[in-house]
């Protein structure tokens, strides 16, 4: 990308744009406000407004989360975040929901016995909870006798977890490390 | 270690160094108190003491059975597959099928559903963690769009809400109602329609409280609902269960049309 005025203009509505997006924007999304661009021209430029905005080491980041840009505060600040919010951090999911939607992370699409067979353990409550905490979604059936659901997990796994895409997360394999000899 | 309020990430003490009821709740099934079994006899996963370890886990079980817990079938389960191989261990290995199985030890099938659940068990750990660290993160809060139009159209039913509560506190604020002074529906929305000359907005909450008498309030909520109907006005709310707002709707060329 050149440095052209038109870039720079561009850029800086982009940055407005993801400063006022209320969930992660995404390239496809700014390009059409934009005006009909292209929309990988676009992804370049809110790449570079990503990497100058981060250049400052600043307060605030823009991160790619989800498949899309979104400005937020820079974790290492969440101490004195909270105490000027006065807010404690928020209620967490069970460890038996965390396991099962790990499993569901690393092995989707998977069905309810299948998450079950590695946990060794009935986990029909916690699937449950983690669909309405929107999680994990269903993806549709899998073609074997009952025809079970399978499961996977969702945007809002993403969101929350602070992960652009699944390939962020740690190969599974490397846990192996932690295990106890 | 994520170890907090009730939520203990694993048993950090041993079966009886601690009350009954806190280590139960502890174990996630069958195999995390397995490996809990492993750890805490410090013997290793691969080479597991069946017979020492399947006595331990029985014993759990005992405890379990005693204070009247209810053991899930899954405990159940995994006890008889233990001593289905401290059996099978016991068992002189047969020499015909010896050649074709090699010495399949009959420990494997578990250790190898132990190791894959505890790395499940790991990666569960490190969700926990990047929730906490995600948890520390803000975005910038809803921006609050005054005039730019983010009003709910509020439903009939948060109408109707908005009316049952005025009906209960007009229960509190009126003790007798002797004389019955009737207010004709038309008269009201004549009175409404007056009152929208004047003004864009009308607080319906407002105009609830307004009502002497109960059946002062049941014909200002026909009211407006006939003027909603006659779309007239249109009902917003700035947040859900919020105060409803109505809003008058701007037709034609009329009188108004100059209002700012």
């Amino acid at each position: 990308m050149s440095g052209s005025k038109n870039d720079r203009e561009l850029k800086a509505a982009i940055e407005a744009l993801i400063f006022v997006s209320e969930e992660p924007i995404t390239a496809n999304r700014l390009a059409e406000i934009l005006g009909d661009l292209d929309p990988e021209d676009v992804e370049a430029l809110a790449n570079e407004v990503m990497a100058e905005f981060n250049a400052r080491e600043g307060g605030l980041e823009i991160r790619r989360i989800a498949g899309g840009y979104r400005m937020s505060t820079r974790p290492q600040y969440h101490e004195v975040l909270r105490r000027y919010l006065r807010t404690r951090p928020a209620a967490r999911l069970s460890l038996a929901s965390l396991e099962t939607l790990a499993v569901i992370a690393y092995k989707q699409p998977i069905t309810l016995p299948e998450i079950q067979e590695i946990r060794g353990k009935n986990s029909v409550s916690s699937v449950k909870t983690l669909l309405e905490k929107r999680l994990i979604v269903p993806k549709g059936r899998k073609p074997v006798a009952g025809r079970p659901i399978m499961y996977g997990t969702s945007k809002e796994f993403l969101i929350q977890f602070g992960l652009n895409d699944l390939s962020e997360l740690p190969s599974i394999e490397d846990f192996e490390d932690f295990i106890t000899e | 270690m994520p170890e907090e309020d009730g939520e203990p990430m694993e048993a950090s003490t041993g079966l009886s160094s601690s009350p009954y009821k806190v280590k139960l709740d502890v174990f996630e099934g069958p195999l995390d108190l397995l490996l809990h079994l492993i750890k805490k006899e410090q013997v290793s996963i691969y080479d597991i003491p069946i017979a020492r370890i399947t006595e331990q886990y029985l014993e759990y079980l005992r405890l379990m059975h005693e204070m009247d817990i209810t053991i899930a079938s899954d405990f159940l389960v995994m006890a008889a597959t233990l001593i289905y191989i401290k059996t099978k261990m016991l068992l002189p290995r047969s020499p015909l099928t010896e050649d074709e199985e090699e010495d399949e030890d009959p420990r494997r099938p578990l250790v190898e559903r132990l190791l894959e659940y505890q790395k499940y068990k790991a990666a569960a750990e490190m969700l926990w963690s990047k929730a906490q660290v995600e948890q520390a993160v803000f975005t910038r809060p809803p921006l609050d769009l005054q005039e730019a139009g983010t009003e709910i159209a509020a439903t009939t039913y948060d109408l109707f809400e908005a009316f049952r509560r005025a009906m209960e506190r007009l229960k509190e604020k009126i003790q007798l109602e002797i004389a019955r002074e009737e207010v004709p529906l038309e008269e009201k929305i004549a009175d409404l329609r007056q009152r929208l000359e004047r003004t864009d907005r009308l607080d319906i909450t407002a105009l609830f409280e307004e009502a002497r008498s109960k059946r002062e309030l049941i014909t200002i909520f026909l009211a407006v609902l006939e003027l909603v109907k006659e779309s007239v006005i249109r009902l917003v709310q700035r947040v859900a269960f919020g105060q409803i707002i109505a809003i008058k709707v701007n037709r034609s060329p009329s009188t108004t049309e100059r209002a700012p």
